[in-house]
């Protein structure tokens, strides 16, 4: 991976220069910190900072063509170059590097700016046409890698992390539609982000500037059949086959690299699987990364451990304590560039130094399988709500929850009244889009109780809104399982688990994460699959499971999916007190009344309750890491300012050094 | 102090986070209102039992006794006198 920033001048305003290109890539250096790049003229200005992985010693970029009319910076991975390349060479074109990125602008040059779709691979793309003056910025199809975007004074500024924008536009403010959002969905429905006047391009898009306007259009979606001659046919055995194949070769891919490439191992059925998978492609002796945690409930060392003895894998594993989670949590916020709802990103950033510190840069990572495959507990409650809501009056068919919710004991509770009012939301609405999602986001809505009434006055219209936006109308004719997955794509998978919980964290510490579950094949293959296949009966990824049956061990094929959590309240708290001091100034009364976000008294009384132990609903851990990481957020980017960002960079004219 | 009165206290500070009488009534529903979660009502019975010294059978755990100030004295009272 590796940072990507630049100016695009569209109107009267000053041509980019070196100065304001290397206050940019300053703030990326995280991304790329072995070398930098830049290209400058007088329309148009590009940066990179590199982490070197594929052709070491000839891959600095910009890359350009034969005739330096097409310069290029990438932040990224084509995993298909290889076999691009040879197309290319085959129709003429030289190269000068053994890069990746390299095809990017002879593609271009073939088929424009539709290059993007022959791309297998995760990036974010700047590219420039000098005999067009068109700028050209790219996003993967499912947003692996950030990009984002402002405008000022009419010129188009694009980076990796928003920090690369900030020196330009100026003290950023939070903007209170996108906290609407977070405290709803957990991340800002795309293109917003928590900075007022920032956009990130969405995953799946192109952005073009060319005769000084712009354009986007949506190169790519996730779609679902619409009918059933559209799902695909063949028994399960077969479709279980092909699944494997599929897997097998968007894993084979992502093992390019001219560097040593290792794997994270949660103990989970999907990280379990993606070790096996390299192992029936490279024979290599592996290297896997993993966290234990000291807090009960969180850990799954066990089944770590079973899976190391089991693929005789060297594992690095790395012991996660509440102190951690809340001594490294301001710095992920400085990293995720967003308010978050847990404190889940923080082991993670731990876990990919501990990577680093090990000699690797490269690592793959089993996300994604839960959306695209069909894992979340959400979705077997959806199922269990759905056959509710055909007998609303029922009295067992509720029962059906307990499965997943064992400790809410409804064998012994008499509490029909309960799960009613739990599960029951949008009983009476089966198809609405979102049925699926309402009782969690009903539940993380309660957080927006703590907003001050000075942001209420600002907030109009609900957060919903936004995201029926995002929902495309097709979505209708879908299955409501594939409706799910849809909104669970743009919601969770694209704002926060691939984002704040993903890229941001591998990034702190330079390390590159890839996803081959991820993989748009193995999407496109799993999205027209029977939801039975994915789901059968209450049983969760139930293809793969088919699928790697025979490769991994029982006991891992076959236990009880545990998500992945870290210490949230407690982490902060102990023996009745903050453990870390930024956490009692910034939840002062001056502070919260000075930052204005907050109603400081009902903040307050929740730090009362966290201190007294006394918190534990997943409303409370919510609203307190939510609370804290706004605060954290104003203190980095708006309190911070001046000597983070500030010092604007003067325009010096036009000459590259 | 009263039943009553510690309970509200108990459940406006640690649920609705306010000092503010006027924002519970006694016969407000917890779950009508949003106020006590699926993990919330642990809470609740936890407080309850540690304040009080007895022990909420499984069957105990429903609506009627738990769901507003008012059912939660009238519980507590009956098992007080129980």
């Amino acid at each position: 991976m590796c940072g990507i920033a630049g100016i695009l001048n569209q109107g009267p305003g000053l041509p980019p220069s070196k100065s304001e290109l290397r206050a940019m890539a300053a703030q990326l250096r995280h991304r790329g910190p072995e070398a930098d790049g830049f290209w400058l003229d007088s329309r148009i200005g590009l940066a990179h900072t590199r982490l070197s992985i594929i052709d070491l010693e000839g891959g600095a970029q910009p890359i350009h063509n034969e005739r330096k009319t097409v310069q290029v910076v990438l932040n990224g991975e084509i995993f298909n170059y290889v076999e691009l390349r040879s197309e290319l060479e085959s129709r003429g074109h030289r190269f000068y590097t053994r890069t990746d990125t390299e095809v990017i602008v002879h593609l271009y040059e073939e088929v424009g700016e539709a290059f993007v779709e022959q791309l297998n691979g995760q990036f974010a793309i700047g590219l420039w046409d000098t005999e067009t003056d068109r700028l050209v910025l790219a996003r993967d199809r499912v947003g692996v890698v950030p990009l984002f975007f402002a405008e000022k004074e009419g010129r188009l500024l694009f980076a990796s992390e928003v920090k690369a924008l900030l020196p330009l536009l100026g003290s950023p403010r939070l903007d209170p539609v996108a906290l609407d959002q977070i405290m709803t969905f957990w991340s800002p429905v795309s293109p917003r982000t928590a900075f007022q006047g920032v956009q990130e391009l969405s995953p799946g898009e192109v952005l073009v500037g060319e005769n000084g306007g712009r354009r986007r259009l949506k190169y790519w979606d996730w779609t679902f059949p619409a009918s059933p001659d559209e799902v695909l046919s063949g028994s399960e055995g077969e479709l279980a086959e092909n699944l494997r194949a599929l897997l097998l070769d968007a894993t084979r891919i992502r093992l390019r690299a001219d560097v040593p490439v290792a794997a994270y191992l949660s103990g989970g059925i999907d990280s379990s699987s993606l070790v096996s998978l390299i192992q029936q492609v490279d024979t290599s002796e592996l290297r896997t990364f993993s966290i234990a945690f000291d807090t009960e409930g969180l850990d799954e060392t066990a089944y770590q451990r079973l899976m190391i003895e089991h693929s005789e894998i060297e594992n690095s594993g790395l012991i996660c304590s509440q102190q951690d989670v809340a001594q490294g949590f301001p710095e992920t916020i400085r990293h995720t560039e967003v308010p978050i709802l847990r404190t889940a990103p923080t082991p993670l950033k731990l876990l990919s130094k501990s990577v680093r510190d090990h000699g690797y840069k490269v690592v793959l990572t089993g996300e994604g399988a839960d959306e695209v495959l069909g894992g979340y507990d959400l979705f077997k409650e959806a199922k269990v709500r759905r056959f509710w809501a055909r007998q609303p009056d029922s009295a067992w068919r509720p029962l059906l929850l307990q499965r997943l919710y064992p400790y809410l004991d409804l064998s012994s509770v008499r509490a029909q009244g309960y799960v009613r009012t739990f599960f029951g939301i949008g009983l009476d609405h089966p198809e609405s889009v979102f049925f699926a999602h309402l009782p969690r986001w009903e539940t993380t809505a309660k957080t927006k109780e703590f907003f001050s009434e000075d942001l209420r006055a600002e907030l109009a219209g609900s957060a919903l809104d936004a995201m029926a936006e995002a929902v495309p109308q097709a979505a209708t004719q879908w299955h409501p399982f594939h409706r799910a997955q849809y909104v669970e794509a743009k919601s969770l998978l694209g704002g926060y688990l691939l984002n704040s919980q993903g890229d941001r964290m591998l990034m702190a510490n330079s390390v590159e994460g890839r996803v081959p579950f991820l993989d748009h094949r193995v999407v496109e293959f799993s999205s027209r699959l029977d939801p039975r296949l994915k789901m059968k009966v209450l049983r969760e990824k139930h293809l793969l499971k088919v699928a790697m049956r025979g490769f991994l061990p029982p006991e891992i094929l076959d236990r009880p999916k545990q998500p992945y959590r870290a210490p949230d309240i407690q982490a902060f708290f102990a023996a009745g007190h903050a453990n870390a001091r930024y956490v009692d100034e910034l939840l002062s009364e001056e502070v919260l009344k000075k930052y204005g976000y907050f109603d400081p008294k009902k903040v307050g009384l929740l730090k009362r309750k966290a201190e007294s132990a006394g918190a534990s609903s997943a409303r409370d851990n919510q609203a307190f890491v939510g609370i804290l990481s706004t605060q954290l957020w104003h203190y980095l980017f708006i309190d911070s300012y001046p000597t983070e960002f500030g010092n604007a960079p003067e325009h010096t004219g036009n000459h590259v050094d | 102090m009263s039943i009553e009165t510690t309970l509200r206290s108990f459940i406006l500070e640690n649920f609705l986070f306010t000092d503010d009488q006027d924002a519970l009534a006694n016969d407000d529903s917890f779950l009508e209102r949003g106020i006590v979660d699926s993990t919330g009502i642990m809470e609740v019975i936890t407080f309850v039992e540690e304040r009080y010294g007895f022990t909420v059978e499984n069957d105990e755990m429903v609506p009627e006794n738990l769901d507003s100030v008012e059912s939660l004295v009238g519980f507590v009272q009956s098992k007080q006198a129980g």
